[in-house]
Parts: C-alpha cells; structure tokens; sequence
C-alpha cells in the first residue's frame, strides 16, 4: 500500500522544461537537477561549508527519508502514517475552504459584485494549508495580493473576507483594504501587500518584536514565530535579500516561504533569476534553505513542521522554497496567453486536493463519504458568506474619513477635545534623566 | 543694509521699528530668556530620546551608526552604554529593509524609532513609510497601527551637493495618515519628538543638520521629563502687525517676526489664517522647491479661508528651482537669504516690484 504520491511523480516532465532558456552550460549543477517536473525530494541545504560560519544550525530532516521510512513501515498496513485521520481531515477541510472560496469569488468577479484587483490562490492550496496549521493564533502571516487563503487559513471568518471584498462595512478591513489588503488584529494576519517584497521586511519586523518581547521585555514564553509568503518574482527584488541577511544576522524567529509558481504574470521564473534554484539563497545568508515540493500538503506539512520548531528554539530562520502552480491566472483580468496549456494539464493532474483525497481513502484513514460530508459544508459556509456580503450595508459616508489615525480626532487632539499633551496622564512617565 | 530699508520705509504707513527687526534672528533670542539655561538642539533631541526610552520598555532607536558610532550626528550619543545593543540597533545598509522592520515591528507592539542619516536616504524606504506605515490604519480599518517615528536631519546642509540636500517636508506632507514634524529651536525639538514618540501614528520627524549645534534658551518647563508640545499647533515666534511671515525649520531663524509652522501635516491653518486676517499680508518662506511646495499649500489655504482679507498677493520665498550646486556662492543663492525674505516683506507691503519680472 505504498503511498498515492509515488504514482503521481512518475509523470514526466512537462513539455516546457525542453524550450526552457536555461543555459545547462553556466551552472553544471543546474543541467543534473531537474527542476521542473516536481518529482522532487526533499533537499536540505544548510550551510555546512562555510569554514568561518560561527553559527551552529541544525540541518533540516530530509522529507524524504521520512516518507521512505514511513512508506516501507506501512506495507504491511500498520498504521504509520504521515499524519491521523484528525490532521487529515483538517487539512482536507482547509483546503476545501480555499479552493471553494475562490472559485465563487471568480464567480462573484464576473458578475460584477467584486472589483478592482482579485488574484486567487487555486492550486497554491497546500502551500497555505500546510504552513499555517502550524501555527498559534499570536503567531503572524504577511503575506502578498495573493493573501484570501492565507487570512483564512488563519482563521479569519469566510464572511469576513466574502464581505471585505464585496467592499462591505461588516468586512474584516470594513470595505477599507479590499482583496489585496487583509488585515487582521485578532488572527495576527498582518496584511495583505500590494508591492511585492513590501511584506517581507514587516514579517521580518514582526519576528523581531518577538525576538525583542522575549529579550528585553523579559516575556520569557514569547515563541511566537512570523511566516512570510511570496512569490518567486519578489525573490529577486532587494527587500528580499536585506531581510534574509538581518533576519540571519540576528537570528529572527521567521519563515520565509517562497509560492515558487514560476510565473510573475507573464514572466517566466527562469527568464527572470540568474540562478532559478531560490533556495540556494538560504546558505548564501547563514540559514538553511529548504526545496519541497508544494503540490504536496504532506511534505509541506513536515517541512514547515521542521522549520517553525526552529524558530521556536531560537535557531533563527529558514528560507522554504515551495515549488507550486497557479490554476488560474495572475488575477481575474490577465489572459493567461503565455502559459503552455501542456504545463496547465500536467499540473491540473497534481491537483493537492485530489492527492490528499487519495492518500487518505487509499491509506484507509477516512471513508469518500466523510469527505463529500466536509465537501458539503464547505459549500454551506461559502453560500453563507455570500449571503451575508450580499446583506450587508456599504460603508456610510462619514466612513470614508474615519482611521486614518489612530487618534480618534487624529492630531494629537483627545476624545474630549483638548489637545493630548495638555492631558497629565499622557505626560506622565518614569523616565529617569 | 538696515540703513537702506530704514529710508525707504518712510511712506508706506508701516512702523519703521518693525521694519529694523528683520535680521537673523538666532543671536536675538539670547536675550529673551529667563531661566538662563541654554541647550544644543542635539542635546534637546538626545535627552528627549532617552528619556522616552527610560519611561517605556517597548521604544527602541534603529538605524545606521545609531549605536557604537554613537550616531552619525551624536543625537543618540550615550544610548547604547545605557540601554544595550537590543534597544539601540546598529543596521546594514539597508534603508527599505530597517525602516520595514521597523514598520513590522511598530504592527506587532513595539515604538520604533528609526533614523535615517538624512532624510535623502529615507527615499529608499519611501515605500515602506507611505505605503505600510501611513495607510495602514485606514486600510485595516483600525486595526493596526504604527506608532512609529522616522527621524532625520533634512534639507541642506553646506556643501554637501545635490544628493544630500533636498528637502522632504512636501512629498511626505502631501500623504494623509502621516504626520509631519519640524522643529526649530531646542524647545520644539524636545516638546515635538516626546510628542511624536508617544503619539499612535507614524510621525516623519524633520530635524536640520545645521541647526544640531545651536542653542537655544530653555525654560525649566521645557527640561521636565514630561513636556510635550501639541502636534499640529504652530508658535507665533513674535507677533507682527504687518506681515505675516510663515517659515519651518532652519528658516524660521531668517526672519524674526515668524509663525514658525512646527508642524507640516497637520498645518495649524487657523493660526495661519487668523495672523493673515490681522495684517492682511502673507509671505511664505521654505528651503524646498517652489512648485508643489509648503508655500504653495499655504497660499492656496489662505486663498480659500481669508481671500477678502488679502490686501496684496501672497509672496512666496523658496529655494531655487535647480538640484542644489556645490560650489559655495551658488549654492548660497540656491536657498533662501535673509535679503530675499526682506525684499519678499517689502513686495508684500509696497508692491514696489512687479512680481513677474523678479524670476
């Protein structure tokens, strides 16, 4: 009963690998590694030849192996599996949530009641899932425009997000941020990007208050780790880099996972980077960095399992590149001319759903009807929040100056009319001159 | 050249003594003080500092040469021996990066306080400042704030050419949910940065390097650890009955009878306007650009609010409209002189030139 994943790996490569532009004779490392076609095992690169290197990491368990072992143990049925029928069943739910959610925002799209930029997450599903399981709710998530299934991964309410794009008042932004700006302060999701790369020195921020919290305020449990998500263009931009270099440098409790779809909009990954193998750009910073393969919610699972007790300890971070596929295209108003439908169906083929639906039924971990069960309340929810988007009230008009401090009167001016520093309470402090 | 204004005062029914009092106006305030204690701007700002990082464990300074090098200009001179190396961060290179983090930081609990080493830098981090500091509150409706502060010396300094030189009070002044601070004396330095670091939203704190070593007369109010001065309050240095000058900054101390604006956004547009409503006359004095500048946001308020009161256009002094030159005497004409803030008064007043021509 050996695992569902082996038989979708023998796939071949896709057609496109062929007229990659990829020169084999640059790198000769690059012409012996098969880089598309995710067949992938898992490859830890921890630096371990850097001579000078002064910090001690632990190396990353290959995925790999574990699966091996796992798959040879359950041969004779036993049940030593990646995961229990409870994990399985949430992670299958997760994922359901975001693959339908998206499909009736694409829905809701066309018939006008959304707007502006959408850009949806259909086949990145494992990616999300597997990552943000992991996590408590003080942890954090930054993410990119791509950022619906990461909110709700995270636990924000459907009808929050539903409403927020709709762009109505009882949305979690109330209608202020939009499709591309999710916040969240209960669920920690701290947005939802326009410009890419913008997330990653926030995330790397938001691992440095934990760092700080533990440090200097003396909060001795503060564990909290920070995952950032972005894509495989933001991987070549200069935020990217001056935060893998202090993140290292100070040794941040934070994630970096690169949702290496291969394509910014229209521009191919390998027509962009140098060197198309991210997460060599780990070592090149002191941190280990991490290849797995994102179509799979298992691997993934274990891997960012791996890297988030890591940053727990205090070993500071990790670059995880996860190597996945968009469905659709970069938003609901790009063609989508430039990719090979070749690549499309090949990928389609490597749906996450469909792979953890027949890892669960084959390992006997779950009947098909448990899974239409979840199936179907999945869609429930769906329908709801699109009810309750519809229901709900446009902002009023006085909401369009609201927030913009968090002053209530904004300038420095109090509740109550006078000005704050006239008030004795906020001049008053311990400072010691 | 006193003598020369005094002579052509005579008819225009203006008070001769009013006239004689426009000269430099930093050696004047000497006299003015009463407790007899001076501070240095640079001390204003370093006792601010440590004062609101004594009072509250959460406010941390981040930025280049902040720590060991004791600050690129010695304001956070001292902090590090007293605060540690986790509250006083030495970074990289990297402007977009630390002010980002800074920025994460602010979201996530902390007050940050982040210097750039001139506000010239702070355009590799522009990002960061407008779009996930300014408009964070609004866009996650509330949520998350960013009590951040971003310091730095801005505008000219001497000789230090064209990439070193400009100043930012327009383009950061021109984007709600930021606000915008620049001090000119020690007791607006030390008021306003206690005020930006406990205020909840993202404050972008213009600072003058050359202005860091001159001292000013402080009161014993001023030295209590609680001061604060109100964000969005302008200071009428001295009142005038016949010109309302407007100035921020290092030129506040051209011209003695000044609204000294202290704060860019808000603009204290009542004080403005009340002063202009009085003397009927306004000349707006800053050391950016002309087009799209303070001045031009001032003019057009007051245009808007008190237009019936106006008995003269409004005069606007600026800097001149080139990156700036390096070579001493050009760059002395690039930025205002007090003559040019005379002649301006003078034109508000009398109209003896034509405005068109004076380009």
């Amino acid at each position: 009963m050996s695992s569902a994943f082996s038989a979708i790996n023998t796939v071949q490569r896709p057609p496109h690998a062929s007229v990659s532009q990829e020169n084999p004779s640059v790198s000769p490392l690059r012409s012996s590694l098969p880089f598309l076609g995710s067949n992938h095992k898992l490859r830890p690169n921890s630096l371990h030849k850097n001579g000078a290197s002064i910090r001690r990491q632990s190396s990353i368990v290959a995925v790999s192996d574990v699966v091996k072992e796992k798959k040879t143990k359950s041969s004779s049925s036993l049940p030593n599996l990646l995961i229990t029928k409870q994990e399985g069943l949430v992670l299958y739910e997760d994922m359901i949530l975001g693959r339908a959610f998206e499909d009736m925002c694409a829905q809701m799209y066309y018939r006008g009641k959304m707007f502006g930029f959408v850009h949806l997450y259909n086949g990145q599903e494992a990616v999300s899932t597997g990552f943000i399981k992991q996590l408590k709710k003080e942890d954090c998530v930054v993410s990119t425009y791509r950022d619906h299934v990461h909110a709700l991964s995270k636990g924000v309410p459907a009808r929050a997000v539903m409403s927020e794009l709709f762009g109505k008042t009882t949305g979690c932004c109330r209608g202020q941020g939009g499709s591309m700006h999710m916040f969240s302060g209960e669920h920690n999701v701290l947005g939802g990007f326009a410009f890419i790369g913008e997330g990653i020195p926030v995330a790397t921020g938001a691992a440095f208050t934990s760092k700080y919290k533990r440090e200097v305020l003396k909060e001795a449990d503060c564990d909290h780790v920070t995952m950032a998500f972005f894509g495989d263009g933001t991987a070549n931009n200069g935020q990217f880099f001056e935060c893998l270099n202090m993140a290292a440098l100070w040794k941040l409790p934070i994630i970096f996972v690169v949702e290496n779809n291969m394509w910014a909009i229209g521009m191919s990954h390998l027509r962009a980077t140098s060197d198309p193998q991210i997460y060599k750009k780990g070592p090149a910073f002191g941190m280990p960095g991490v290849h797995v393969d994102g179509m799979d919610v298992l691997k993934v699972r274990e891997v960012a399992q791996e890297a988030v007790a890591r940053a727990r300890r205090g070993d500071g971070p990790t670059l995880v590149e996860c190597e996945t596929y968009r469905f659709r295209g970069h938003s609901l108003a790009d063609p989508d001319e430039l990719r090979d439908p070749a690549e499309k169906a090949h990928y389609a083929t490597r749906d996450p759903i469909t792979a953890l639906k027949k890892y669960m039924i084959e390992n006997n971990l779950v009947e098909e009807a448990e899974l239409k069960a979840i199936e179907k309340k999945i869609d429930e929810v769906v329908e709801e929040a699109v009810e309750f988007a519809e229901a709900s009230p446009v902002p009023v008009r006085s909401q369009l100056l609201e927030n913009v401090f968090a002053d209530p009167k904004g300038f420095g001016i109090a509740p109550d009319g006078r000005y704050r520093c006239e008030d004795p309470k906020f001049t008053e402090g311990t400072a010691h001159v | 050249m006193w003598g020369i204004i005094r002579q052509k005062v005579g008819t225009g029914g203006i008070s001769a003594p009013s006239m004689q009092r426009i000269r430099p106006a930093v050696s004047a305030w000497r006299s003015y003080s009463s407790s007899g204690k001076e501070m240095t701007v640079r001390d204003a700002l370093n006792s601010a500092l440590d004062e609101e990082m004594s009072a509250d464990p959460k406010v941390y300074v981040m930025g280049e040469e902040v720590g060991e090098y004791q600050g690129a200009y010695k304001i956070t001179k001292g902090l590090l021996d007293k605060y540690g190396p986790e509250r006083v961060v030495d970074t990289p290179i990297t402007e977009a990066g630390f002010a980002g983090i800074g920025v994460g930081s602010a979201y996530y609990g902390l007050r940050p306080v982040i210097e750039f080493m001139t506000f010239n830098f702070s355009m590799q981090a522009i990002d960061h400042i407008i779009n996930s500091a300014a408009k964070s509150n609004y866009m996650s409706a509330g949520q998350i704030n960013v009590p951040i502060v971003f310091r730095g010396p801005n505008g000219a300094a001497a000789g230090v050419g064209a990439q070193h030189s400009q100043c930012y009070a327009a383009w950061y002044a021109s984007c709600p949910g930021l606000k915008v601070l620049a001090p000119y004396s020690s007791e607006d330095a030390r008021g306003l940065l206690k005020a930006a670091i406990r205020d909840p939203d993202p404050v972008v704190f213009l600072e003058n390097e050359l202005l860091y070593g001159e001292s000013f007369p402080v009161s014993a109010e001023v030295l209590d650890s609680s001061f604060c001065l109100p964000i969005g309050k302008a200071k009428i240095e001295r009142a005038g009955k016949d010109v309302t000058i407007t100035a921020f900054s290092k030129m506040v101390g051209y011209a003695l009878k000044v609204i000294n604006l202290r704060s860019i956004r808000p603009l204290d547009r009542a004080t403005i306007n009340a002063s202009v409503r009085k003397t009927n006359r306004l000349v707006t004095v800053e050391e950016g650009f002309a087009q799209h500048g303070v001045g031009a946001e001032i003019c057009t308020s007051v245009i808007e609010d008190s237009f019936g009161y106006l008995d003269a256009p409004v005069e606007r002094i600026s800097g001149a409209d080139v990156p700036t030159p390096y070579a001493a005497n050009l760059e002395r004409m690039a930025f205002p002189q007090v003559e040019d803030i005379v002649r301006a008064a003078q034109r508000a007043c009398f109209r003896s030139v034509p405005m068109a021509a004076a380009a």
